[in-house]
């Protein structure tokens, strides 16, 4: 069946009309490279700047303060390899969460194998780190932290501030992913004394391919791709304007509608964690309550297997997820679900809807509609469910 | 039109991608699955062939799937796998036993847990690209394995171990087609699949150590034992039982002056008993753990033709019932190696009447 109600929009997202259109011009009309001297290329060089006011005012940033990339990988990647490489002699210790991206967790299992060493932090149930665990766990030689923003799984905000603060306090540099965040949460670099920010172009109605970096001014940093003098011999490589235009409009628009986007999202995904738990029994919210992303519910469905949840919604035209989309499609326990401790068989059964820009009431309310029957169904043909009966009547 | 829904498990290789075309073309509803069953690759091999899950049949079973225009799925079944095959694998060989993981796998992973999510998801069928048929024995009425039309390809003796309830919700569409056929099959789908090369024999140990394999898994360096011969006396010093196979002679790492073969292992005693190529033929075999298909049960004595290993050539033997789900199996002529672990698989000509786990030898 075709997919009638996409709920993945922690996934990817649809790219806005208003976002392509802006983009359009810049693949046949004004193709020049933004680097060259005649007019063609002045009216790239002047789209790429603008775009990166665009993602700088964003933020809260300064526009020289923002780097393109082609994704939130590579800015992630670029700001632990290269923090790590410029500051190696200064230290070896970088601290992070369980609960990060792999982008960061697989990273610094690379960084790992180098020679340095990485503290990895607890989250408590609902997915917050602790920070006095924070505290306690910087040393003499910590050259940087990186916290995600916001969890792409269960959508729980971590407490950026006051991290960026203890960073400050301890002269550490504070990384954070913050692309499942920008957009769809407030962000102010400055007031939050971040030093290095991660972003990605997709997951805010933008094109896929495209991500920025901020790094404060006076961050110390190498490069992670050498090559031309592009993004100030920071980020080698050809600048890709069309995806660079739909990021920094993208970024724009979703600034700018924020407010009545946050408190649209917050009431449709209240309804459906609510209509959930109302009409499903041994349905728990994953995450925490209220400091979660607006458009994120992740829910655990007891006695049931994710993957076939996943398949009968898609039979039903449902886009949905169990956890973060890996390339082979696979799902493994969630390495966040397990995190907030949650066991294995639990981890499994757990389902995400992330709603997005173009979601409705209606939507929900057809998925609230089909969901009891199909975890009903499966709950049906579950051994455990049917030990977990046999026990209560006993 | 409309057969029914059936759920394929495909691998990205040649048979099942043709199984997959074929029941399209018979007129059921396909969905396809790839069964996640193992991950043990170093960040190395994930860079050289750069996966993210590893298993590039992943993207072989996609694409096919796409060609195909079915939906397709990919799932997780590692905790089966894992429980069902690979633990049995290692404690077998640590008992002295060879196992046979593929027979484990087809039982409890491939049939139980796929026919199960197959049918949470409304399937009414699952299906696999195996050489073999699954018909009606024409007197009993059961539900049973029957060889392949193709001589050059059986794989029915990994099969005998289905229950009637899986075989009865199973079909194997390529056990009607030669082996040419199903390439030329496969060929019309997709071009790299038609050429890859068969399967190897232990899927989730791809380079064939599964020494090396099972120490890793336990953290156990396997115990050194003595070589004895058949009356007790030491012969020399063996590497650890594990490294054994009933009738191997290569690899003993000594030279004994004549040939020599491993005629048991003690575990017990942690002995490996050699002998010479004589002692290793043995007409008489005991199985427990049978499965039956084509028959209910033994009834008094009956002949078949029986199967010890994959590569065994069907022989005659008598089989009676030494209690329930035990036989006794006494073979015409003397077989080779009769190896405690491998499967004993008893044919009523083409079809499969049983079969069950070899634990003894006379």
């Amino acid at each position: 069946m075709e997919t009638k109600i996409y709920f993945d929009n922690a996934a990817t997202t649809p790219v806005r009309q208003e976002v392509l259109q802006e983009m359009l011009p810049y693949f046949q009309d004004f193709y020049g490279n933004a680097s060259s001297v005649y007019t063609i290329a002045r009216k790239s060089k002047t789209a790429l700047e603008l775009a990166r006011k665009q993602v700088a005012d964003a933020l809260g940033a300064l526009p020289e303060e923002i780097y393109f990339t082609a994704g939130g990988s590579e800015s992630d990647n670029m700001a632990l390899k290269g923090v790590a490489d410029a500051l190696q002699k200064k230290g070896n210790h970088i601290i992070t969460s369980k609960i990060e991206h792999h982008a960061i967790l697989h990273t610094c299992e690379y960084l790992a194998e180098k020679g340095f060493e990485i503290t990895y932090l607890d989250v408590d149930q609902d997915g917050k780190i602790s920070l006095d665990d924070l505290k306690k766990s910087i040393r003499p030689t910590t050259i940087l932290i990186s916290i995600m923003f916001a969890n792409n799984e269960i959508g729980t905000i971590q407490p950026i501030a006051e991290i960026g603060k203890i960073a400050k306090e301890n002269g550490i540099y504070f990384h954070t992913d913050a692309v499942q965040a920008v957009g769809h949460v407030p962000i102010n670099v400055k007031d939050m004394n971040i030093d290095l920010l991660s972003l990605s172009g997709h997951k805010l109605c933008g094109p896929k391919g495209i991500g920025a970096i901020y790094i404060r001014k006076g961050v110390q940093i190498t490069p992670l791709i050498h090559g031309g003098a592009q993004e100030k011999h920071r980020r080698a490589g050809t600048e890709n304007i069309p995806a660079i235009v739909g990021l920094g409009k993208a970024a724009e628009l979703a600034v700018a509608e924020l407010p009545q986007t946050a408190e649209k999202l917050t009431k449709l995904r209240d309804k459906l964690i609510h209509g959930i738990q109302e009409k499903i029994p041994y349905a728990k919210l994953n995450g925490h309550p209220t400091d979660r992303l607006p458009g994120n519910c992740n829910i655990g469905f007891e006695f049931i297997e994710g993957e076939s949840l996943l398949l009968l919604l898609d039979s039903a035209g449902v886009a949905a997820s169990s956890g973060s989309a890996c390339t082979s499609g696979s799902l493994d326990p969630s390495h966040v679900l397990m995190a907030i401790g949650l066991p294995h068989e639990k981890a499994h059964g757990s389902l995400r809807l992330t709603l997005g820009h173009y979601n409705t009431e209606e939507e929900v309310d057809y998925v609230l509609n089909i969901l009891p029957e199909i975890v009903e169904r499966l709950r049906n043909m579950s051994p455990l469910y049917e030990e977990f009966l046999k026990k209560q009547k006993s | 039109m409309n057969k029914g829904k059936v759920v394929v498990g495909m691998s990205g290789g040649v048979d099942s991608s043709a199984a997959a075309y074929l029941l399209k073309q018979q007129g059921y509803d396909v969905i396809g699955v790839t069964m996640q069953i193992w991950q043990e690759e170093s960040r190395q091999i994930q860079e050289e062939n750069g996966g993210c899950c590893g298993l590039s049949a992943l993207e072989d079973a996609r694409r096919v799937a796409s060609k195909l225009d079915i939906p397709y799925y990919v799932l997780n079944f590692r905790k089966e796998f894992q429980d069902k095959v690979v633990d049995y694998f290692i404690e077998e060989y640590q008992n002295g036993r060879t196992p046979n993981p593929c027979i484990a796998c087809n039982r409890y992973v491939k049939w139980e847990a796929l026919l199960h999510r197959a049918k949470e998801i409304g399937a009414d069928y699952i299906a696999t690209g195996h050489y073999a048929r699954i018909e009606q024995h024409p007197v009993t009425g059961r539900y049973c394995i029957r060889t392949s039309v193709t001589a050059q390809k059986d794989q029915t003796y990994v099969l005998y171990n289905l229950t009637q309830e899986q075989l009865q919700s199973t079909l194997m569409p390529i056990g009607e087609y030669e082996k040419e056929e199903v390439r030329k099959i496969a060929s019309n789908i997709d071009y790299f699949v038609s050429k890859k090369a068969d399967s190897q024999e232990i899927c989730f140990i791809p380079d064939d150590d599964y020494v090396g394999f099972i120490e890793r898994e336990t953290g156990e360096k396997s115990k050194p034992g003595d070589f004895v011969d058949m009356d007790g006396k030491v012969l020399g010093k063996h590497k650890g039982i594990i490294h054994y196979t009933v009738g191997q002679r290569k690899g003993l790492g000594i030279a004994f002056g004549k040939p020599m073969y491993v005629y048991a292992i003690n575990k017990e005693k942690n002995q490996v008993i050699l002998c010479d190529n004589d002692s290793l033929f043995q007409k008489k075999v005991y199985a427990n753990q049978m499965n039956y298909m084509a028959i209910e049960k033994i009834e008094g004595e009956m002949r078949f033709q029986a199967k010890i290993r994959y590569n065994h050539q069907k022989s005659w033997c008598t089989v009676r019932e030494i209690e329930e789900g035990k036989i006794e199996c006494v073979f015409d002529e003397p077989q080779r190696a009769i190896t405690p672990g491998q499967a004993i698989v008893l044919y009523d000509g083409e079809y499969v009447a049983g079969g069950g786990m070899i634990i003894g030898s006379e």
